[in-house]
């Protein structure tokens, strides 16, 4: 930790509410939007799918403002937008495959951000201090990678679309991998502190950079070797540019040095070439990235170049909520939500989008600045760019910038998985960020400061 | 720890300003590319969403949409089946448009032609549900329907024009097809059925009146040799020339019969008018060597011959071979050899004689309508190229109008109406009865329609047919249809 910086002791709360009731009118205004483009009509279900939105983002803002209320008034209202816009897509999605209101996915979404909602606000009601995290370092790298690895338990693990990353429990489908997102982060955090000054100090310097002892390579080898494992037996290069991605800029985060992002993406890029030299399923993903449209690749999939038509036809003003055809791509509610937005928003309406995650990660960014300790630094640094990384996992799939992963976009994306972890990282953030925020205890100047004090600030 | 959590915030930065290039070069760069991808169904459905524009002749629709409840909305229909199907062609679902102005004019009556750009706008802004243009087409509908019926069950093809202008009044092609059975929402009923009109040896979907493989023009193309020998000054419809039962042939075994076996004049000799009027093959022959192959080429390219036209369907350019060695030509001056014409071309040679010798261009929209029937667009007629001047082409018309009354054309003749042509009898391979021309048009002295009629293999009479006989009787009625008799 080099610095520490103060901010001003402001809450923010009224602001965070302004905000909040903003996003909802938004979302209110594009559900009205899908309805009148559509049916010609009012929208039946906007009373219930409003209300049910305002009634589950004002609980979480009372909680907040109960419960940590010096937390970031912007993540809330961000998250909120973006899940509600989601909502609206599903919907508009359900109206055009016919599904009525109550069998559609949109009221299942809805339900699953209820839960979503429910299970963030239990995990800042009860977590009190981030920092009890780092007493599960390596209870949370056990339950980690056990959740990478299930979906490889034969019976259990289900394969979509060529991707082994979901399980499936009876009716239940999940996809263990965004959890697990979190818990690494937890148990990366919580081990990158304890080995950072190793880590960042022994080794020599050649040619400007200080590269690693050889005995310090084995986390970074054996979290190389892992995500190598998802690449090549769960066939997602998505999940495991994730993981990877997240260990090594927590490594870089916790030591300074550059060298280890070198290392990294040395690594990286040698071993998913190798994977593409050896097996059948990644030289599939590659010539679908490479050459979306020849006859080779469209007898394969043809996912890929529909989602790319729609992207096409909403251009740059996009064709309007529910004027357009995203129906006509496959998963067009969750993996292809992003081309789904871009046909009917446009490229203006993408852009906005792209700029709520940015300025959500940046935010949590911010927070990795503002609070005082180390684990804190790299949990707050390590989810958001966790976040920023699987945006960017997503998006360059669909628009060709890296090949195609069975990733779902964070909050906007149908699907209960992706809504726990991500309303729950969203806890996590904020939880942090109200430490960042809030005031130090005025130090009593006349007498000496009681030794415990300044080991753990108790607040509250 | 601040220092890498700054430079990690501006990768971040960096990763979204990836996909903000990579999007806009996808919504903006590569939309149009992308949207204009043949197997792009968002492009296919908007355009069926949209209401196609008709395709009118005289006020009433022979290609329009009606309200269907699947998913494409629209249904595309031809009420008059078989009577427009190579004038429309289809508008498929399975397989695109196709066959015809369904093809040349898709962007004006799908409305995403450049040219309705203005009155888009003002639809999306007065909130006008948007729809593609109409076409009013140029066709007499009696005419078509007297080609049509008259041609029955032969194979072959009539076209007919309007000399003044180049306006086309018909255009008929046989065997046809019900363009409806490739337009259905069934695709597994439209795939079957364009199976079976590919499969058919008769070509059904070819259009024979401006496309196919063209035809051996025959004797019809002596009105070209005649107006070359006009052009060059040293002959008059009166002049003398040799006229044998049969032509010896230069450097070269073979001769040039008269169909008859018989000479076309006493001494051997005929005049120019009488030749052209019993179709006479030797007179004609010897006047192609005459004039050799140079002046007769010239000629024929300024009827059109070669030229690539668009009406707006694209027209196969007709041809007479590059090089001619004067047995070819002499071959090639009646219309045989290796000279190949559309019944378009030959209808164009007649309408130029009509017209003071002026080849009119001919087209067949006469103006496109917005879907409430404003005029957005009129067509102009327009000169082609001067085929011979005024007073050659009234040469050609008092020589063409003895073939009806007293010569080879005398089944064109209608009463009270002085009629102008030129049978044709075109052999074409061996063993196989000869195509039965007839072009011509009518009235002689205030031309209103001009008609080239082929029937392929002599029709339903064979190898006893002759233009005369057989393609004479179809024209008549054709133009009959036009001047109202």
């Amino acid at each position: 930790m080099t610095t520490v910086s103060s901010l001003p002791p402001r809450k923010g709360r009224n602001v965070e509410l302004t905000l909040l009731l903003l996003a909802v009118g938004i979302v209110v205004l594009a559900y009205l939007n899908v309805g009148l483009a559509t049916q010609g009509s009012f929208p039946p279900g906007l009373l219930a799918h409003g209300t049910g939105l305002l009634v589950i983002s004002l609980a979480f803002h009372l909680l907040l403002r109960w419960r940590a209320s010096y937390a970031d008034p912007l993540l809330l209202p961000i998250v909120t937008l973006l899940n509600g816009l989601g909502l609206v897509m599903i919907h508009r999605l359900d109206i055009a495959k016919g599904n009525s209101v109550s069998e559609g996915l949109a009221l299942k979404q809805l339900t699953w951000s209820a839960l979503a909602v429910a299970i963030a606000g239990a995990v800042l009601f009860f977590l009190r201090d981030h920092r009890a995290l780092r007493r599960y370092t390596f209870t949370a790298a056990a339950v980690g990678f056990g959740l990478l690895i299930l979906p490889l338990v034969p019976g259990l693990g289900r394969q979509v679309y060529g991707s082994r990353i979901w399980i499936g429990l009876g009716p239940f489908s999940f996809q263990p991998g965004e959890i697990a997102k979190i818990v690494l982060a937890v148990f990366f955090a919580g081990y990158l502190v304890q080995t950072r000054d190793v880590l960042s100090l022994a080794g020599r310097k050649i040619l400007g950079f200080t590269l690693p002892r050889a005995r310090d390579l084995g986390p970074i080898l054996l979290a190389w070797a892992a995500s190598l494992g998802v690449l090549v037996f769960e066939k997602d290069l998505g999940s495991s540019l994730l993981f990877f991605g997240l260990f090594v800029a927590m490594l870089y985060v916790a030591t300074e040095r550059r060298s280890w992002i070198a290392i990294g993406l040395v690594l990286f890029s040698g071993g998913a070439y190798l994977a593409y030299l050896l097996f059948g399923h990644v030289q599939q993903r590659v010539l679908l990235w490479l050459d979306t449209f020849s006859p080779q690749a469209l007898a394969v999939s043809d996912q890929l170049a529909r989602g790319l038509m729609g992207m096409a036809n909403g251009g740059l003003m996009g064709t309007g909520l529910g004027r357009g055809r995203p129906d006509l791509t496959y998963f067009a509610e969750s993996d292809f939500i992003i081309p789904s937005f871009g046909e009917e928003l446009g490229l203006y309406g993408l852009f906005a989008l792209f700029m709520l995650y940015l300025l959500l990660v940046e935010r949590g960014m911010r927070t990795a600045l503002g609070v005082r300790d180390g684990f804190g630094k790299l949990l707050a640094a390590g989810l958001s760019f966790s976040v920023a990384l699987q945006c960017f996992v997503v998006v360059g799939g669909v628009t060709r910038v890296i090949p195609l992963t069975g990733l779902t976009m964070p909050f906007l994306s149908y699907g209960g998985s992706s809504l726990l972890a991500n309303w729950s990282l969203v806890a996590l953030l904020l939880r942090i960020s109200d430490h960042a925020r809030r005031p130090l205890p005025e130090v009593d100047e006349a007498g000496p400061a009681p030794a415990e004090a300044t080991e753990v600030v108790k607040v509250r | 720890m601040n220092a890498p959590i700054r430079r990690l915030s501006a990768v971040v930065a960096l990763l979204f300003a990836t996909l903000l290039v990579a999007s806009t070069w996808i919504q903006v760069v590569q939309a149009k590319e992308l949207q204009e991808r043949p197997d792009n169904r968002r492009t296919l459905l908007a355009t069926y969403a949209r209401e196609r524009g008709q395709i009118l002749v005289d006020g009433a629709p022979v290609a329009k949409s009606v309200p269907s409840n699947d998913e494409l909305k629209w249904l595309r229909t031809y009420p008059e089946a078989r009577r427009y199907p190579h004038v429309t062609g289809y508008y498929s679902f399975v397989y695109g448009p196709g066959g015809g102005l369904e093809l040349t004019e898709n962007g004006l009556l799908s409305g995403q032609s450049d040219k309705l750009f203005y009155r888009r706008v003002s639809d999306m802004l007065t909130g006008h549900t948007p729809a593609g243009a109409s076409l009013e087409l140029t066709i007499n509908p009696k005419a078509q329907e007297a080609a049509d019926k008259a041609l029955g069950n032969q194979r072959g093809a009539v076209v007919a024009i309007d000399p003044k202008t180049g306006a086309i009044l018909a255009m008929v092609s046989n065997p046809d097809y019900d363009p409806s059975s490739l337009t259905s929402h069934d695709t597994k009923k439209v795939v079957a059925a364009w199976n079976k009109l590919n499969a058919d040896p008769a070509r059904p979907l070819v259009n024979r009146a401006i496309a196919g493989n063209l035809y051996p023009p025959g004797s019809t193309f002596k009105i070209v040799t005649a107006a070359a020998a006009l052009s060059s000054g040293r002959f008059t419809e009166e002049s003398v020339i040799p006229g044998p039962a049969v032509l010896d042939l230069p450097d070269t075994t073979a001769d040039l019969p008269n169909s008859n076996r018989q000479a076309c004049g006493p001494d051997n000799k005929t005049t120019l008018k009488h030749a052209l009027e019993i179709s006479c093959n030797t007179a004609f022959g010897w006047l192609g060597m005459n004039l050799g192959a140079e002046s007769f080429r010239a000629q024929a390219a300024k009827f059109g011959i070669g030229d690539s036209l668009q009406v707006p369907m694209r027209v196969t350019p007709s041809s007479v071979p590059a090089e001619l060695n004067r047995p070819q030509l002499a071959q090639s001056a009646i219309g045989q050899y290796d000279v190949r014409v559309t019944p378009l071309q030959v209808a164009m040679i007649s309408s130029a004689v009509a017209n003071n010798g002026i080849v009119m261009k001919p087209y067949l929209v006469k103006s496109v309508l917005s879907s409430d029937l404003d005029t957005i667009e009129e067509a102009s007629p327009s000169q082609m190229s001067q085929a011979v001047d005024a007073e050659q082409a009234n040469a050609l018309t008092r020589m063409m109008e003895a073939v009806v009354k007293s010569g080879s054309g005398q089944a064109a003749q209608i009463s009270g109406v002085s009629v102008a042509g030129k049978t044709g009898t075109a052999q074409h391979a061996v063993g196989k009865a000869p195509h039965a021309w007839f072009t011509g048009f009518a009235p002689a002295d205030d031309p209103k329609v001009a008609v080239a009629v082929v029937v392929e293999d002599g029709g339903n009479a064979g190898n006893e047919a002759a233009g005369g006989l057989v393609a004479a009787p179809i024209a008549k009625a054709v133009m009959e249809a036009v001047i109202g008799r």
